[in-house]
């Protein structure tokens, strides 16, 4: 790995009682929050911390290194799926998913291990499928990973005798709470921010500025955006799991292109590369989202949600490009390359990638 | 050859056929702008539509529903050209791509909205759904005149860039926009002109869509615009002969999995047809006919 020494070097000097106080400060809301708010809040909050989960990491591929991924909802699936299947109840397991491995069936987890089994279900599924998919670029890569939904929907909902096909899996238990997601959240939070700020990060810039010249000063590009691919793999499976138990009910229509296209919403809003501006963006879309359903139903307006996005999404596009921090973080301005727009220069964003026709 | 295999192979034909002229649209779009357009599905949706729903209801006759649909298609993709992509033509490449998807979504949702998520079954006048028989196959006038028009289509396109000034305009758009440019051709009218022809091509698929399979409803499109993609990758982007030819080779091989393999892989096809884009994009990245990749610095 590039970053080892840089990564290191961060770590030893990031300014670790900031990141105490924002735990501790994290916590009192949290328990605010788990004493003081409806269920239904607690619900939205809850959903404002997964889709954080999902825009951060997805933002570490796409964002900071050029490879846009649209695979997402594949890795939610398999992270929700592997960790639905240890978590539920071993009783009715037998009868309702008689596919099940004799190990698996006779066994009940609690959430943290199957947490952590789907996202090193999503991590392994990210790493055979990036192998050929990661040699593509651009459209190519979007379009490719696209089918990679598809490919999961497909054998979900065709491995009935061990995910119940088209009818999915309801009545898993409620596990997630607002501890557990943000628990994760500050996972993610801390894992993709000091690998953005140590060299790593900027060898998957240098990546997505120009892949020729960051070649040739040396960086492993093949395995690094293997790297950036299974790392947000993982957490978009561990998002999947923590999804599934706070919805208690899962289908393979649960994760397709919209959830897709709502997750990179959140990325071009945010800016591409910007941690702390994908947070923002996931936490504003998750509460547009969930304050405009009601309206939805009462104005019988099905739909609405989504062009309210599309709209949100189309009109950043055209007036501010680079999204709403650029590829830097609002809070430290001086460490991140400056919120521009992506150089001229670079024949990567100007149009015809090396490998196309012209 | 059995009846049942030709049958297959006719059912295979007709797809293809709709297919083809999808990715026909897409290709030529892409090879101008090298945008990959999400939304050119849903023009094909909108045709769909405009034929049910406007021209059939009022009762037009089907001379005047063809060239109707046609011009409905080609407005509607000249509109999104000018409204969304235009403005975005200097930003980085994967923002067009993003906005199209973004307008794709919106045209759906909005055509849930007004029209509501519910398919509607469509007819077609008796004439064009009289069955024929075809050596023990049947065959309806519509599958025969989808097949016909995609062929008529497709060789007035190619006379249409090969001979044409704007067809030529385009070719030349298409290998350099600014040398275009410069040589004092109006590049943005061009553009304009290749969505409109790219978008009447998808109108006339999204009636032939919703006229072969009898209903049609605001999500239609998003599938079949997604399998037109993986069709002209497999042609190979930017080559419009390869874009029909990998048209007619999904819907093919969409058709021999239903048909031919055991019901149980039936249900895998949409997995095979992505299984088979990264094949095809890992061994042949230009595809069949593209042109062999040029590295750039």
């Amino acid at each position: 790995m590039t970053g080892g020494t840089g990564m290191m070097d961060r770590l030893r000097h990031s300014p670790a009682t900031l990141g105490i106080g924002l735990l501790l400060i994290g916590a009192a809301l949290i328990a605010g929050a788990e004493t003081w708010l409806t269920p239904f809040e607690r619900t939205v909050i809850g959903f404002a911390g997964i889709n954080i989960i999902l825009a951060v990491s997805l933002t570490f591929s796409n964002g900071l290194t050029g490879l846009f991924s649209l695979g997402h909802p594949a890795f939610m699936m398999l992270g929700g799926y592997t960790a639905a299947i240890l978590t539920f109840p071993a009783m009715r397991k037998s009868t309702m998913l008689p596919g099940l491995p004799e190990f698996i069936a006779t066994s009940e987890l609690s959430l943290l291990p199957a947490t952590l089994a789907g996202g090193v279900v999503a991590a392994v599924a990210a790493l055979i499928a990036g192998f050929p998919v990661l040699r593509l670029r651009g459209h190519y890569l979007a379009v490719a990973t696209l089918g990679l939904i598809v490919i999961v929907q497909v054998l979900i909902n065709n491995m009935d005798s061990i995910t119940r096909g088209a009818i999915g899996l309801a009545g898993l238990p409620r596990l997630s709470n607002l501890w557990w997601i943000y628990g994760w959240v500050a996972v993610t939070l801390f894992v993709t921010w000091q690998l953005k700020h140590a060299s790593l990060g900027r060898a998957l810039m240098s990546i997505r500025e120009n892949e020729l010249a960051s070649a040739s000063i040396g960086v492993r590009r093949a395995r690094l955006k293997l790297f950036a691919f299974v790392l947000g793999a993982f957490f978009a499976g561990v998002a999947g799991a923590l999804w599934a138990h706070l919805v208690t009910n899962l289908t393979p229509n649960s994760f397709g292109i919209v959830t897709a296209f709502m997750i990179v919403v959140m990325v071009v809003l945010g800016g591409s590369g910007s941690l702390i501006g994908a947070a923002l963006a996931a936490i504003a879309l998750s509460v547009i989202s969930e304050v405009a359903r009601p309206i939805e139903r009462a104005i019988d307006a099905y739909g609405l949600v989504q062009i309210v996005t599309a709209t949100l999404l189309i009109a950043v596009l055209l007036f501010r490009p680079q999204g709403l921090f650029g590829s830097g973080e609002p809070v430290t301005r001086r460490m991140t390359t400056p919120g521009k727009p992506p150089s001229k220069t670079s024949h990567e964003h100007r149009g015809g990638f090396p490998n196309e026709t012209s | 050859m059995s009846a049942y295999v030709l049958q297959q192979l006719i059912n295979g034909l007709v797809l293809g056929s709709m297919y083809a002229l999808v990715a026909v649209g897409f290709s030529m779009i892409y090879s101008i702008v090298r945008l990959i357009n999400f939304a050119h599905g849903d023009v094909a949706m909108i045709g769909a539509f405009s034929t049910f729903l406007v021209f059939a209801a009022a009762g037009l006759p089907l001379w005047v529903i063809v060239p109707a649909t046609l011009a409905v298609g080609a407005a509607v993709a000249a509109v999104i050209e000018f409204l969304v992509f235009r403005p975005q033509r200097q930003a980085p490449q994967v923002n067009g791509f993003i906005t199209s998807l973004g307008v794709s979504i919106l045209i759906q949702n909005v055509g849930i909205l007004l029209l509501s998520a519910q398919p509607r079954s469509v007819r077609l006048p008796g004439l064009l759904r009289t069955n024929h028989d075809f050596f023990g196959a049947r065959v309806t006038t519509l599958d025969i005149l989808i097949v016909a028009a995609t062929l008529i289509s497709l060789l007035v396109l190619t006379l249409f860039v090969k001979r044409t000034r704007l067809g030529i305009a385009m070719r030349a758009t298409s290998e350099n926009v600014s040398a275009a440019q410069l040589m004092g051709i109006p590049v943005n009218r061009v553009i304009t002109a290749a969505f409109a022809v790219g978008g009447s091509l998808a109108g006339l698929a999204g009636l032939m869509w919703g006229g072969r399979y009898g209903q049609i409803d605001p999500l239609m499109g998003f599938v079949p615009g997604l399998k037109a993609f993986v069709a002209a990758v497999i042609g190979g982007v930017g080559s419009l002969a390869g874009a029909a030819l990998g048209g007619y080779l999904l819907g093919m091989a969409e058709i021999m999995i239903v048909g031919m393999l055991p019901s149980e892989y039936g249900s895998y096809r949409d997995a095979f047809v992505f299984g088979l884009l990264i094949l095809v994009l890992l061994v042949m990245p230009n595809g069949l006919l593209g042109k062999p990749a040029e590295e750039r610095a």
